[in-house]
């Protein structure tokens, strides 16, 4: 340093040539210095248009990809629902229209009945006897005195009184008849009227279904047809589904860790507690084994259900095969319940040991534990409880899995958007970077660039005095082609 | 499918490396106490110390009380040794006849005539040694004040790489008092020896602190 100011005697004006020299050589370097700086931001700015782009590519893949499988699973749940409903109505046309012709014929029947009691009910009731009017006609005759008429008269008069009793009690007892056959239709009555009341409510639930069927059938065409309200009704359902499921998983996480606690000492008596898998004490290791065990029966034991469709192959298996699998699963279950029912009780017996150790150790003399049952009781309910709730972890785990492949695309759709966008951003900034730095050096080397304006403008006054006076017309391209101009790409004002 | 081979393979050997009997995570403690006259007061102490440790340890863990008399190098001065079981029930139940023995000795416990620290030391090493236990613990329950009886000779070095020697209620003897250096230099000579075998040295008075001593 010292050798570069010792140029000359005075270190000031040795600087001041070394400042000459130097802008000098910034001078001479100006056009090759700005080349290369324009080169070097149109490099960075090209590769990383570049690179948004096919960053902006795979996210538009993804996005494809992520409808795609929107809509499958869309179609796949829409299916499901048709399915059910018409399982659903294969139920009910099993039930309900299955026995239609016992019910035609139990129908018929009553109605025969029916007609045959009415028959019997129009029935008319017999009449008097023709002599009766004979009868009638003579005791109309008017009395002549003569003793033997008179007799012969009383004696007609009391047989026709006597006759219409018997008549007035036949025809009492034939209307006693015809009521007790009325009364006996109202059971048929009620009987065809239930009949047709059960008809018409299959009916009318078939009805309904197949409304319900014609909505889920427009649904599954709006996906098929892959329309836009169809795919933003999927992505919200699939998001709020994620969101759901993950608290209801969490809340299950929960309930594992609570189920391993019960588990985890007593399985130190079983399987030593000082033993370790890597940095894992066997025994806890052992312990969440049996609750991960507990998970995956009843992942198993769901899908034997039909409930869940997390196994392909169990879903598919003949029914008396996933029947067998499903009873098969059950029992395993709760084996495993009393299994962890057993090691809660262990669990509260070996606690109380430590606690009476840690007493006896303590000193306390006389240690009263507590003696109260119940919370062994509740501990081993517990702990055959929880591994059956624990199987319905596998609604809101699928249910997760399903909805998390939406929920992952759509972020790492976003993320590859964000990525297009800086990258993008530094490739201008690349661009303008290297514009600012041939400012800046022009700026340094302003002294240089001024002397060389001024000694230009020397050299062309006369010039353009010359052509001022040969032609009017000013040449323009003449004056541009003086600018030094770095123009933008046209891509980066976009 | 072969690869799918080889991946299972990697997890089963990494598992079986894994697998541990546990012996290098499990503690052996030695616990050293001084029976001379000058300390044998502070016996109670060291039974609510060793009550303590019972409490604490778990299955796989080791324990050994040893007593400082004349001759402390010797398998005769252990009072009570256990190396609890794999099963909680019965390290328990080890727990409690340990404690018993620890009772009768502190009930019929004799002063012993001299203070043999470095005998009891070294049967401490050989002791813990054996028991192949992973973390290993001196603990000295002492004034600090060795008295060799005449004829025994204790100038060999201690081995005691991996083990922490720690000094528990070191009681300050009359002469302290008049002469704290003695105290002083007493606990500096017995942190150079450790140290110089390779130990680490403590000093615990405050005896509320011992929990934080084996978490670490």
């Amino acid at each position: 340093m010292e050798n570069l100011l010792s140029i000359t005697p005075y270190p000031l004006l040795s600087v001041c040539i070394w400042l000459l020299l130097l802008f000098l050589a910034m001078y001479l370097a100006r056009k090759p210095f700005h080349r290369s700086m324009t080169a070097f931001g149109r490099v960075i700015y090209n590769s990383m248009r570049l690179a948004a782009s096919s960053v902006k590519l795979s996210e538009k893949r993804l996005i494809v990809r992520n409808r795609e499988v929107l809509m499958n699973n869309g179609l796949e749940m829409a299916e499901r629902k048709v399915e059910r409903e018409f399982d659903r109505i294969a139920a009910s046309v099993q039930r309900d229209l299955e026995g239609y012709p016992q019910v035609q014929r139990k129908l018929t029947e009553n109605l025969l009945k029916l007609e045959a009691d009415y028959e019997k009910c129009t029935a008319i009731p017999q009449s008097l006897s023709d002599w009766v009017k004979v009868i009638d006609a003579i005791a109309n005759i008017r009395p002549t005195g003569d003793r033997m008429v008179v007799n012969m008269l009383e004696e007609i008069h009391n047989t026709l009184i006597e006759q219409h009793k018997s008549a007035v009690e036949r025809h009492r007892r034939d209307m006693a008849e015809r009521h007790g056959i009325l009364s006996r239709m109202v059971p048929f009555w009620r009987g065809v009227q239930k009949t047709v009341d059960g008809i018409e409510k299959a009916i009318l639930n078939l009805s309904q279904r197949s409304k319900k069927i014609d909505r889920y059938m427009a649904d599954y065409e709006k996906i098929r047809a892959q329309t836009d309200s169809a795919e933003r009704q999927l992505s919200s359902s699939s998001l709020t589904q994620f969101f759901i499921s993950g608290l209801v998983l969490a809340v299950a996480a929960v309930g594992a860790i609570i189920n391993f606690n019960l588990v985890a000492l007593p399985m130190s008596e079983m399987v030593g507690g000082s033993n370790y898998l890597g940095i894992f004490k066997i025994s806890d290791v052992a312990g969440l084994m049996v609750v991960c065990l507990e998970v995956v029966l009843g992942f198993f034991l769901m899908d034997a259900l039909r409930i869940t469709h997390l196994f392909d192959s169990i879903g598919s298996m003949e029914d008396k095969k996933r029947r067998i699998a499903f009873w098969f699963l059950l029992g395993g279950l709760t084996l495993f319940a009393g299994f962890e029912s057993a090691l809660a009780l262990m669990r509260d017996r070996m606690a109380a040991d430590m606690e009476a150790l840690r007493q006896s150790l303590a000193g306390v003399e006389n240690t009263e534990l507590a003696t109260s049952s119940i919370p062994r009781i509740g501990q081993m309910i517990m702990g055959f409880i929880l591994p059956f709730i624990l199987t319905f972890v596998a609604i809101p785990f699928e249910s997760f899995i399903s909805s998390s492949r939406t929920v992952i695309g759509i972020i790492g759709a976003w993320m590859l958007r964000t990525l297009a966008f800086v990258l993008r951003l530094v490739g201008n900034l690349g661009f303008y970077l290297g514009r600012l730095i041939i400012n800046i050096y022009d700026l340094v080397i302003f002294p240089a660039l001024w002397v060389e304006g001024a000694i230009g403008q020397k050299i062309s006054r006369p010039r353009e005095e010359k052509v001022r006076t040969e032609a009017t017309a000013p040449d323009e391209a003449a004056r541009t082609s003086q600018m030094e101009t770095v123009s933008l790409p046209k891509e980066a004002t976009e | 499918m072969r690869r799918c081979g080889a991946i299972w393979c990697a997890i089963v050997l990494f598992c079986l490396m894994g697998c541990s009997g546990g012996a290098e995570r499990a503690r052996g403690i030695y616990v050293l106490l001084d029976t001379s006259g000058t300390y044998a007061g502070e016996l109670k102490k060291a039974q609510a110390i060793i009550n303590y440790l019972l409490g604490t340890l778990q299955p796989g863990d080791t324990l050994v009380v040893g007593r400082i008399d004349t001759g402390s190098f010797s398998e005769k001065d252990i009072i009570a040794k256990a190396r609890f079981d794999q099963r909680p029930s019965m390290a328990n139940t080890q727990k409690r006849a340990f404690q018993k023995k620890i009772d009768a000795f502190i009930g019929a416990v004799t002063d012993s005539g001299f203070t043999d620290i470095s005998g009891g030391i070294l049967q401490a090493i050989e002791t813990l040694n054996e028991s192949g236990a992973g973390r290993k613990y001196i603990l000295i329950f002492s004034d600090l004040q060795e008295e060799l009886a005449k004829g025994y000779v204790r100038d060999v070095p201690f081995p005691l790489t991996g083990f922490q020697v720690v000094a528990l209620n070191v009681t300050k003897l009359r002469n302290d008092n008049q002469d704290p250096k003695n105290y002083l230099v007493r606990v500096e000579e017995w942190r150079k020896k450790t140290e110089k075998g390779g130990g680490q040295w403590r000093v615990v008075n405050d005896l509320e602190r011992l929990g934080a001593l084996f978490e670490q």
